[in-house]
């Protein structure tokens, strides 16, 4: 099981507000992955052999732009009533690069741990695997995850809102409810992992993402 | 009866097992001699053990699922579940069609691993996928959708309000809307949480117009396979197709004729009928099987002995009146047409008390059938014109919706659209 404390982050975000720098609160952590059920979207070996790593029930957080000049007006509905908080949270920060983030549970059948080190999507031109830790005054962060995603032999590991993900750090477009988003994995030995994660309204994992500091 | 009445002054609960809970603990002397105080708790002890065992026993239901994949949607060709909502919803402005697109897989992608069991991607209370308990998700469309996808003349011509009745009183708040999910299950928890989901969900794309929540008899009251009865006492439904046989393939499912994307679908007719029940109340039992032509115990026609027994209209009593009055519900819906025949799935609804009311209650009635306007109008028009049971029911909302055909693993509901 994910080691983080759905908990401890719900609380800290109550406390917090809106400056959180989390993925939102969650209570689906555990039932998330024993309840299962979910097939891997789509997996590929370049090394010939059958790959070990799958990932099954990959979503990616739908995120809104403040304007468009398409037709089709969805993403702009899409910033009343709720979706602006996480608009408005997409936006914030130095710069007003568009943020968001996948999810999903990695499965290892093999005898061996994998380690993903690096993550790719063909709609963010820069993807970083994120933890959440508690920092030192007890406000949950993100931060990148030192030495990768391990996901240990013949188990797994959850990405999910409070907890691991794969951190869309700019968006090129905006991502709408029902868009399909190609992500890739490279592991440790070089072999790479491609999935679709479909795109999902969703109220929680509000990045505030904040640079590193020294 | 009276002697059976119990009175409490104590303020506790009656034990629902009174007898078999005292003789238990009368059984044990050592416990009977520690006083009535001890006695007293012992009793909620026993009783409560008791009831956990029971259930325990009965096989759950809660795992009981419904598959989604088909020909067909799941929802309509079944025994229907207890409790249900229908939900109708607006389309946001500027949503078109690669929007619908999105919309419709992502509804699909819910309805499908909710209805196995398995929470729908995102989902924050991931638990409650896990008793389905023979969930359902049924996705209509109203003629806006149709609109912004195969175009407006693509649409079959019944796709739209129903004609005005007489005794109609619509109020808009529930009537019409662009798309329809009927969420069905045994469990009220599922069909709460599971109608949730969609609509988050469906945030991006549609606005909820309105939504009617039903119930039925519960599963396990009353063998399976029964006529509900509605809240004005009546079997309601006794004629209806027998899902599974072909009788009711050719009342309910659309052949496509006309509109390809229906094929394998139908329509569903949504009718808000309030019962005034307080008024109800007025009439004696002789006049309320007058007004609708059957017993209301058994259902059966006031000529025959069994619910199912065929109604004589001809018969007439000692004085020379039909048996089954010209203003009787059941020979008002009748027709020679066997064209002009429905599928009902209707529900109860109770508001609870309201005002002056002792009730605000009716009939969420449903009917599915291939063509509206050959099928369901014709009867609806001659209830119009005369039905004495119209005194007492009231319909308060209206709406049609083209039910789209099922879809195979790897593809969505609302496919077709897209063709």
């Amino acid at each position: 099981m994910n080691p983080t404390r759905p908990l401890a982050l719900a609380v800290a975000l109550l406390v917090a507000g809106g400056t959180i720098a989390a993925c939102g609160s969650d209570a689906s952590s555990d039932g998330a992955a024993s309840n299962g059920g979910g097939e891997a979207v789509t997996t590929t070996s370049p090394g010939g052999e059958d790959a070990a790593l799958s990932i099954r029930d990959a979503w990616v957080k739908s995120a809104a732009v403040a304007t468009t000049g398409g037709e089709d007006m969805s993403s702009t509905t899409a910033m009343t009533g709720d979706d602006a908080t996480s608009t408005t949270a997409a936006m914030s920060g130095s710069d007003t690069a568009m943020m968001s983030a996948a999810f999903g549970v990695l499965v290892n059948d093999g005898d061996e741990d994998v380690v993903v080190v690096s993550a790719a999507s063909d709609v963010s031109s820069k993807v970083e695997l994120h933890e959440t830790v508690e920092s030192a005054s007890g406000e949950m962060t993100m931060r990148q995850k030192e030495g990768g995603f391990v996901v240990p032999a013949h188990g797994e590991l959850e990405l999910q809102p409070g907890g691991n993900h794969l951190m869309f750090m700019a968006l090129d477009k905006p991502i709408l409810a029902g868009d399909e988003v190609k992500v890739t994995l490279t592991l440790d030995d070089g072999s790479t992992l491609e999935f679709t994660a479909v795109a999902k309204d969703y109220s929680g994992a509000n990045e505030d993402y904040a640079e590193p500091e020294g | 009866m009276g002697g059976e009445r119990i009175t409490r002054t104590d303020g506790r609960a009656p034990s629902p097992w009174p007898g078999l809970s005292r003789r238990r603990l009368l059984a044990g002397g050592a416990v009977a001699g520690l006083g009535a105080a001890l006695a007293v708790a012992g009793d909620a002890v026993v009783g409560r053990s008791e009831a956990t065992d029971a259930v325990a026993s009965v096989d759950l239901n809660g795992p009981r699922t419904e598959a989604f994949h088909g020909a067909h949607q799941a929802g309509i060709e079944m025994a229907p579940q207890a409790h249900q909502a229908l939900i109708a919803l607006d389309l946001l402005d500027g949503v078109g069609a690669d929007g619908l697109r999105r919309m419709f897989r992502v509804v699909s992608d819910d309805a499908e691993r909710m209805m196995r069991g398995v929470f729908a991607l995102g989902d924050s209370e991931p638990e409650f996928a896990a008793t389905p308990a023979g969930l359902t998700v049924t996705i209509g469309v109203g003629p806006e959708v149709v609109a912004r996808t195969v175009g407006a003349a693509a649409g079959p011509s019944w796709l739209g309000p129903l004609p005005a009745f007489g005794i109609d009183e619509l109020q808009d708040r529930w009537n019409g809307g662009d798309l329809l999910l009927q969420v069905a299950s045994d469990d009220p928890t599922t069909v709460s949480h599971a109608s949730r989901m969609l609509l988050k969900d469906l945030r991006s794309f549609a606005g909820v117009r309105w939504h009617q929540v039903g119930f039925r008899t519960a599963p396990g009251t009353l063998p399976a396979g029964g006529t509900m009865r509605n809240l004005l006492g009546q079997l309601d439904g006794t004629v209806n197709p027998r899902p599974g046989t072909e009788d009711f393939a050719g009342v309910v499912w659309h052949d496509g004729t006309g509109a390809p994307w229906l094929a394998g679908g139908t329509s569903i007719a949504v009718r808000r009928i309030e019962m005034l029940l307080d008024k109800w109340d007025r009439l004696d039992r002789s006049g309320r099987e007058a007004t609708i032509g059957r017993r209301l115990d058994d259902g059966a026609p006031l000529t025959g002995t069994a619910e199912h027994d065929e109604p004589d209209l001809e018969a007439t009593t000692p004085v020379g009146f039909p048996v089954i009055a010209e203003f009787a519900h059941l020979r008002r819906a009748r027709t020679d047409n066997p064209k002009e025949r429905i599928f009902r799935r209707g529900y109860n609804y109770d508001l609870g008390a309201r005002g002056d009311l002792v009730s605000d209650a009716g009939l969420i009635f449903t009917s599915f059938q291939a063509d509206v306007d050959a099928q369901f109008v014709p009867i609806q028009a001659r209830l119009d014109e005369l039905d004495l049971l119209n005194e007492w029911t009231r319909p308060i909302g209206s709406a049609v919706f083209a039910i789209l055909p099922g879809c195979q693993p790897g593809g969505f509901v609302g496919e077709t659209l897209f063709a």
